[in-house]
């Protein structure tokens, strides 16, 4: 198992590098001049000096390398420094945002925690109420419970969250008027009241994304449990007196979990891409909605560091699905 | 099976097969007719509707549903039907140019990885690459570098075709491939191409006469996914204000100009939203369909 581990550890370091040299490259092969709005009165020589400063000089391997070393040599010591109190980075070079001229890891740090936190009640709701629903149309094949999840799933696999999300505001903030449609990160919960109000605001886009999730979550059990239900021990299972409810919650749904809890794991990286919509939508601060203005402002350092951040949430999770399913199955550990 | 003197019914070929059992899914036959209706009131649909989509008429504006304009005005008083058609076309023609796109890389890449154990390992590890990239993100800084130059060399709605189209289509072949190799594997330890190699097939005629269309089932199927994956993909960034200008409606762009007037007019995000919706909806069922019709397993029963 440690080998197994270590062995996809070490695939991931490739992986992480060639993704952080295409991000790369895309931006700098993209025609475009971040002087551009710079006043015409400035002289020609002026300009060339400041593109200098911001490290445009350099030949692109440099420039590469340059970043990798920001990145993960000195974004990790303010980290530790930060934590600890330590000087390891002080008057290195961080990477700045070009909007704010500030480092951009402060500002992505200032963002997380409303991305995670909607996000993170978002899919944790979604699996929630996926798993039953999937055991239970397992259970009952082409029952007229099974037919109604399985169209419902259907929808949610077909509405995107651009327009599920804009329905519900429609629905719930404009014609009822219960729900806020605007996400209100400035509200302290310190109380009853404050805490009934951040509820309120949190129903909506936890929802919408938690649709999604449900549909493929509850598709996914649902496959798992049949291919489960039909096999061989559980017939023996049954012979051997166990209750229906033991056979099914214990022995089936012990196996059935296996490929799922890979899939769920799977599916964390692309819940925070369809972030990115969702806050758009609900006007949340986190993440997703700095990535937008950053593209539209053309802020590259910004619209770098972003883009890896979502690649390495992808790298970890597939990382975390693999070694999972190596614990959960001792067959895929063919070491 | 077992009483051979009587045969059952008159012989027929496979793909007959596939259309009764494709048939029998109701969900399946329902949505190939929505989906046939919506094709074909967006491809004429501009030709039996009176209105232009782009045609202003300021005193006409912001107005309800009406028999003039069933589904209202939008605030520069165009027609919004005459909009939603022609946001159809557009919508509609990138995710079949898309999936097109997705599908020849696709089965490209899974028919040489699969058939060609030497391009196998490289070619697997370029899919493993691709699906780790975080592809929203990516599509919208693609679209953001690359939207003015292309336009530039090629109009505006030419420019930001291609764009779109080959951005989806790049970030969406590594379904296919993977499906793709994984059937082509199997077939290539049957005994048919065994037999075609023994009399001297070159590995070209082998590919194009012999694997493809015993791959076609799973392209088929990844086909329909393609499409619903690619509209929803396009509306996504005209909804994020980073897909066609405005003067080009596409459905997810009339959704974003309609979230502007949430409060004041609700109704007018409902019709893109809808066809987006409901053109997906079809078009995963028919997948769905077609998944069962054809595989032969199912099909038997």
């Amino acid at each position: 198992m440690l080998t197994f581990t270590i062995r996809r550890l070490l695939l991931a370091v490739p992986t992480l590098l060639f993704i952080s040299l295409v991000i790369f490259l895309l931006l700098k092969l993209a025609p475009n001049d971040p002087m551009a709005q710079v006043p015409l009165t400035v002289p020609p020589e002026v300009k060339e000096k400041m593109r200098e400063a911001l490290g445009l000089g350099a030949p692109i391997h440099v420039q590469y390398y340059k970043w990798l070393v920001q990145m993960f040599w000195i974004e990790p010591q303010v980290l530790i420094d930060h934590m600890t109190g330590s000087t390891f980075a002080e008057g290195k070079l961080r990477v700045i945002s070009w909007q704010t001229r500030s480092p951009v890891m402060d500002i992505v740090v200032q963002r997380i925690p409303q991305t995670l936190w909607v996000v993170g009640m978002a899919y944790l709701v979604g699996v929630l109420i996926a798993i039953p629903i999937g055991i239970y149309s397992a259970y009952k094949q082409y029952s007229i419970f099974d037919q109604i999840g399985t169209f419902i799933s259907m929808i949610g696999y077909s509405v995107p969250p651009f327009f599920s999300g804009v329905l519900m505001i429609v629905i719930f903030s404009v014609l009822l008027g219960w729900f806020p449609s605007i996400y209100d990160t400035t509200l302290v919960v310190d109380s009853w009241e404050s805490f009934g109000k951040q509820l309120k605001q949190m129903i909506m886009p936890v929802m919408v994304l938690a649709l999604q999730t449900t549909a493929q979550i509850s598709r996914f059990m649902r496959a798992s449990m049949l291919d489960n239900l039909n096999q061989d021990y559980v017939r023996t299972a049954r012979a051997k007196g166990l209750s229906e409810q033991v056979v099914v919650m214990v022995h089936v749904l012990r196996n059935s979990m296996i490929p799922v809890v890979t899939v769920i794991a799977l599916g964390v990286p692309a819940i925070f891409g369809g972030a990115i919509i969702t806050e758009q939508v609900f006007k949340v601060n986190g993440i997703g909605q700095l990535l937008i203005p950053a593209i539209q402002a053309n802020d590259l350092p910004m619209v770098q560091t972003l883009t890896f951040m979502f690649a390495i949430l992808i790298v970890l999770f597939n990382l975390i699905a693999d070694i999972m399913y190596g614990i959960l199955d001792p067959r895929i550990r063919y070491d | 099976m077992t009483d051979s003197a009587q045969p059952s019914s008159a012989p027929h070929s496979q793909w007959w097969d596939v259309w009764r059992q494709f048939k029998s899914h109701r969900g399946a036959m329902i949505s190939a007719v929505i989906f046939l209706i919506i094709l074909f009131a967006v491809m004429f649909g501009e030709a039996l509707w009176p209105f232009d989509a782009t045609l202003i008429d300021i005193p006409a504006r912001n107005q309800g549903p009406s028999w003039v304009h069933p589904l209202g005005t939008d605030q520069l008083g165009r027609d919004t039907l005459a909009r939603m058609i022609r946001g159809g076309q557009i919508s509609i023609a990138v995710g079949l140019t898309a999936m097109l796109l997705a599908l020849f890389l696709g089965t490209l890449v899974g028919v040489s990885a699969g058939y060609f154990r030497r391009l196998d390992g490289i070619l697997m590890r370029l899919t493993d690459l691709f699906l780790a990239l975080p592809l929203l993100p990516l599509l919208l800084v693609m679209v953001m570098l690359f939207r003015e130059p292309l336009s530039a060399a090629f109009g505006t709605e030419t420019g930001i075709f291609i764009l779109m189209v080959s951005a989806i289509g790049i970030t969406s072949w590594m379904p296919t491939a993977r499906i793709v190799r994984g059937d082509v594997l199997a077939l290539k330890e049957r005994e048919f191409i065994l037999s075609a190699r023994s009399i001297g097939t070159t590995p070209f005629k082998m590919i194009l006469r012999h694997i493809l269309p015993n791959v076609l089932s799973p392209i088929m199927v990844s086909a329909t996914l393609g499409i619903a994956n690619a509209i929803i993909t396009e509306s996504a960034l005209s909804f994020l204000g980073l897909g066609f200008p405005p003067d080009f409606p596409t459905w997810g762009r009339l959704l974003f100009d309609a979230t502007d007037f949430l409060q004041l007019y609700p109704e007018r995000v409902i019709w893109p939203g809808l066809a987006i919706s409901l053109t997906v909806l079809s078009v995963n069922y028919i997948g769905d369909g077609l998944r069962d019709a054809l595989d032969p397993r199912i099909r038997g029963r």
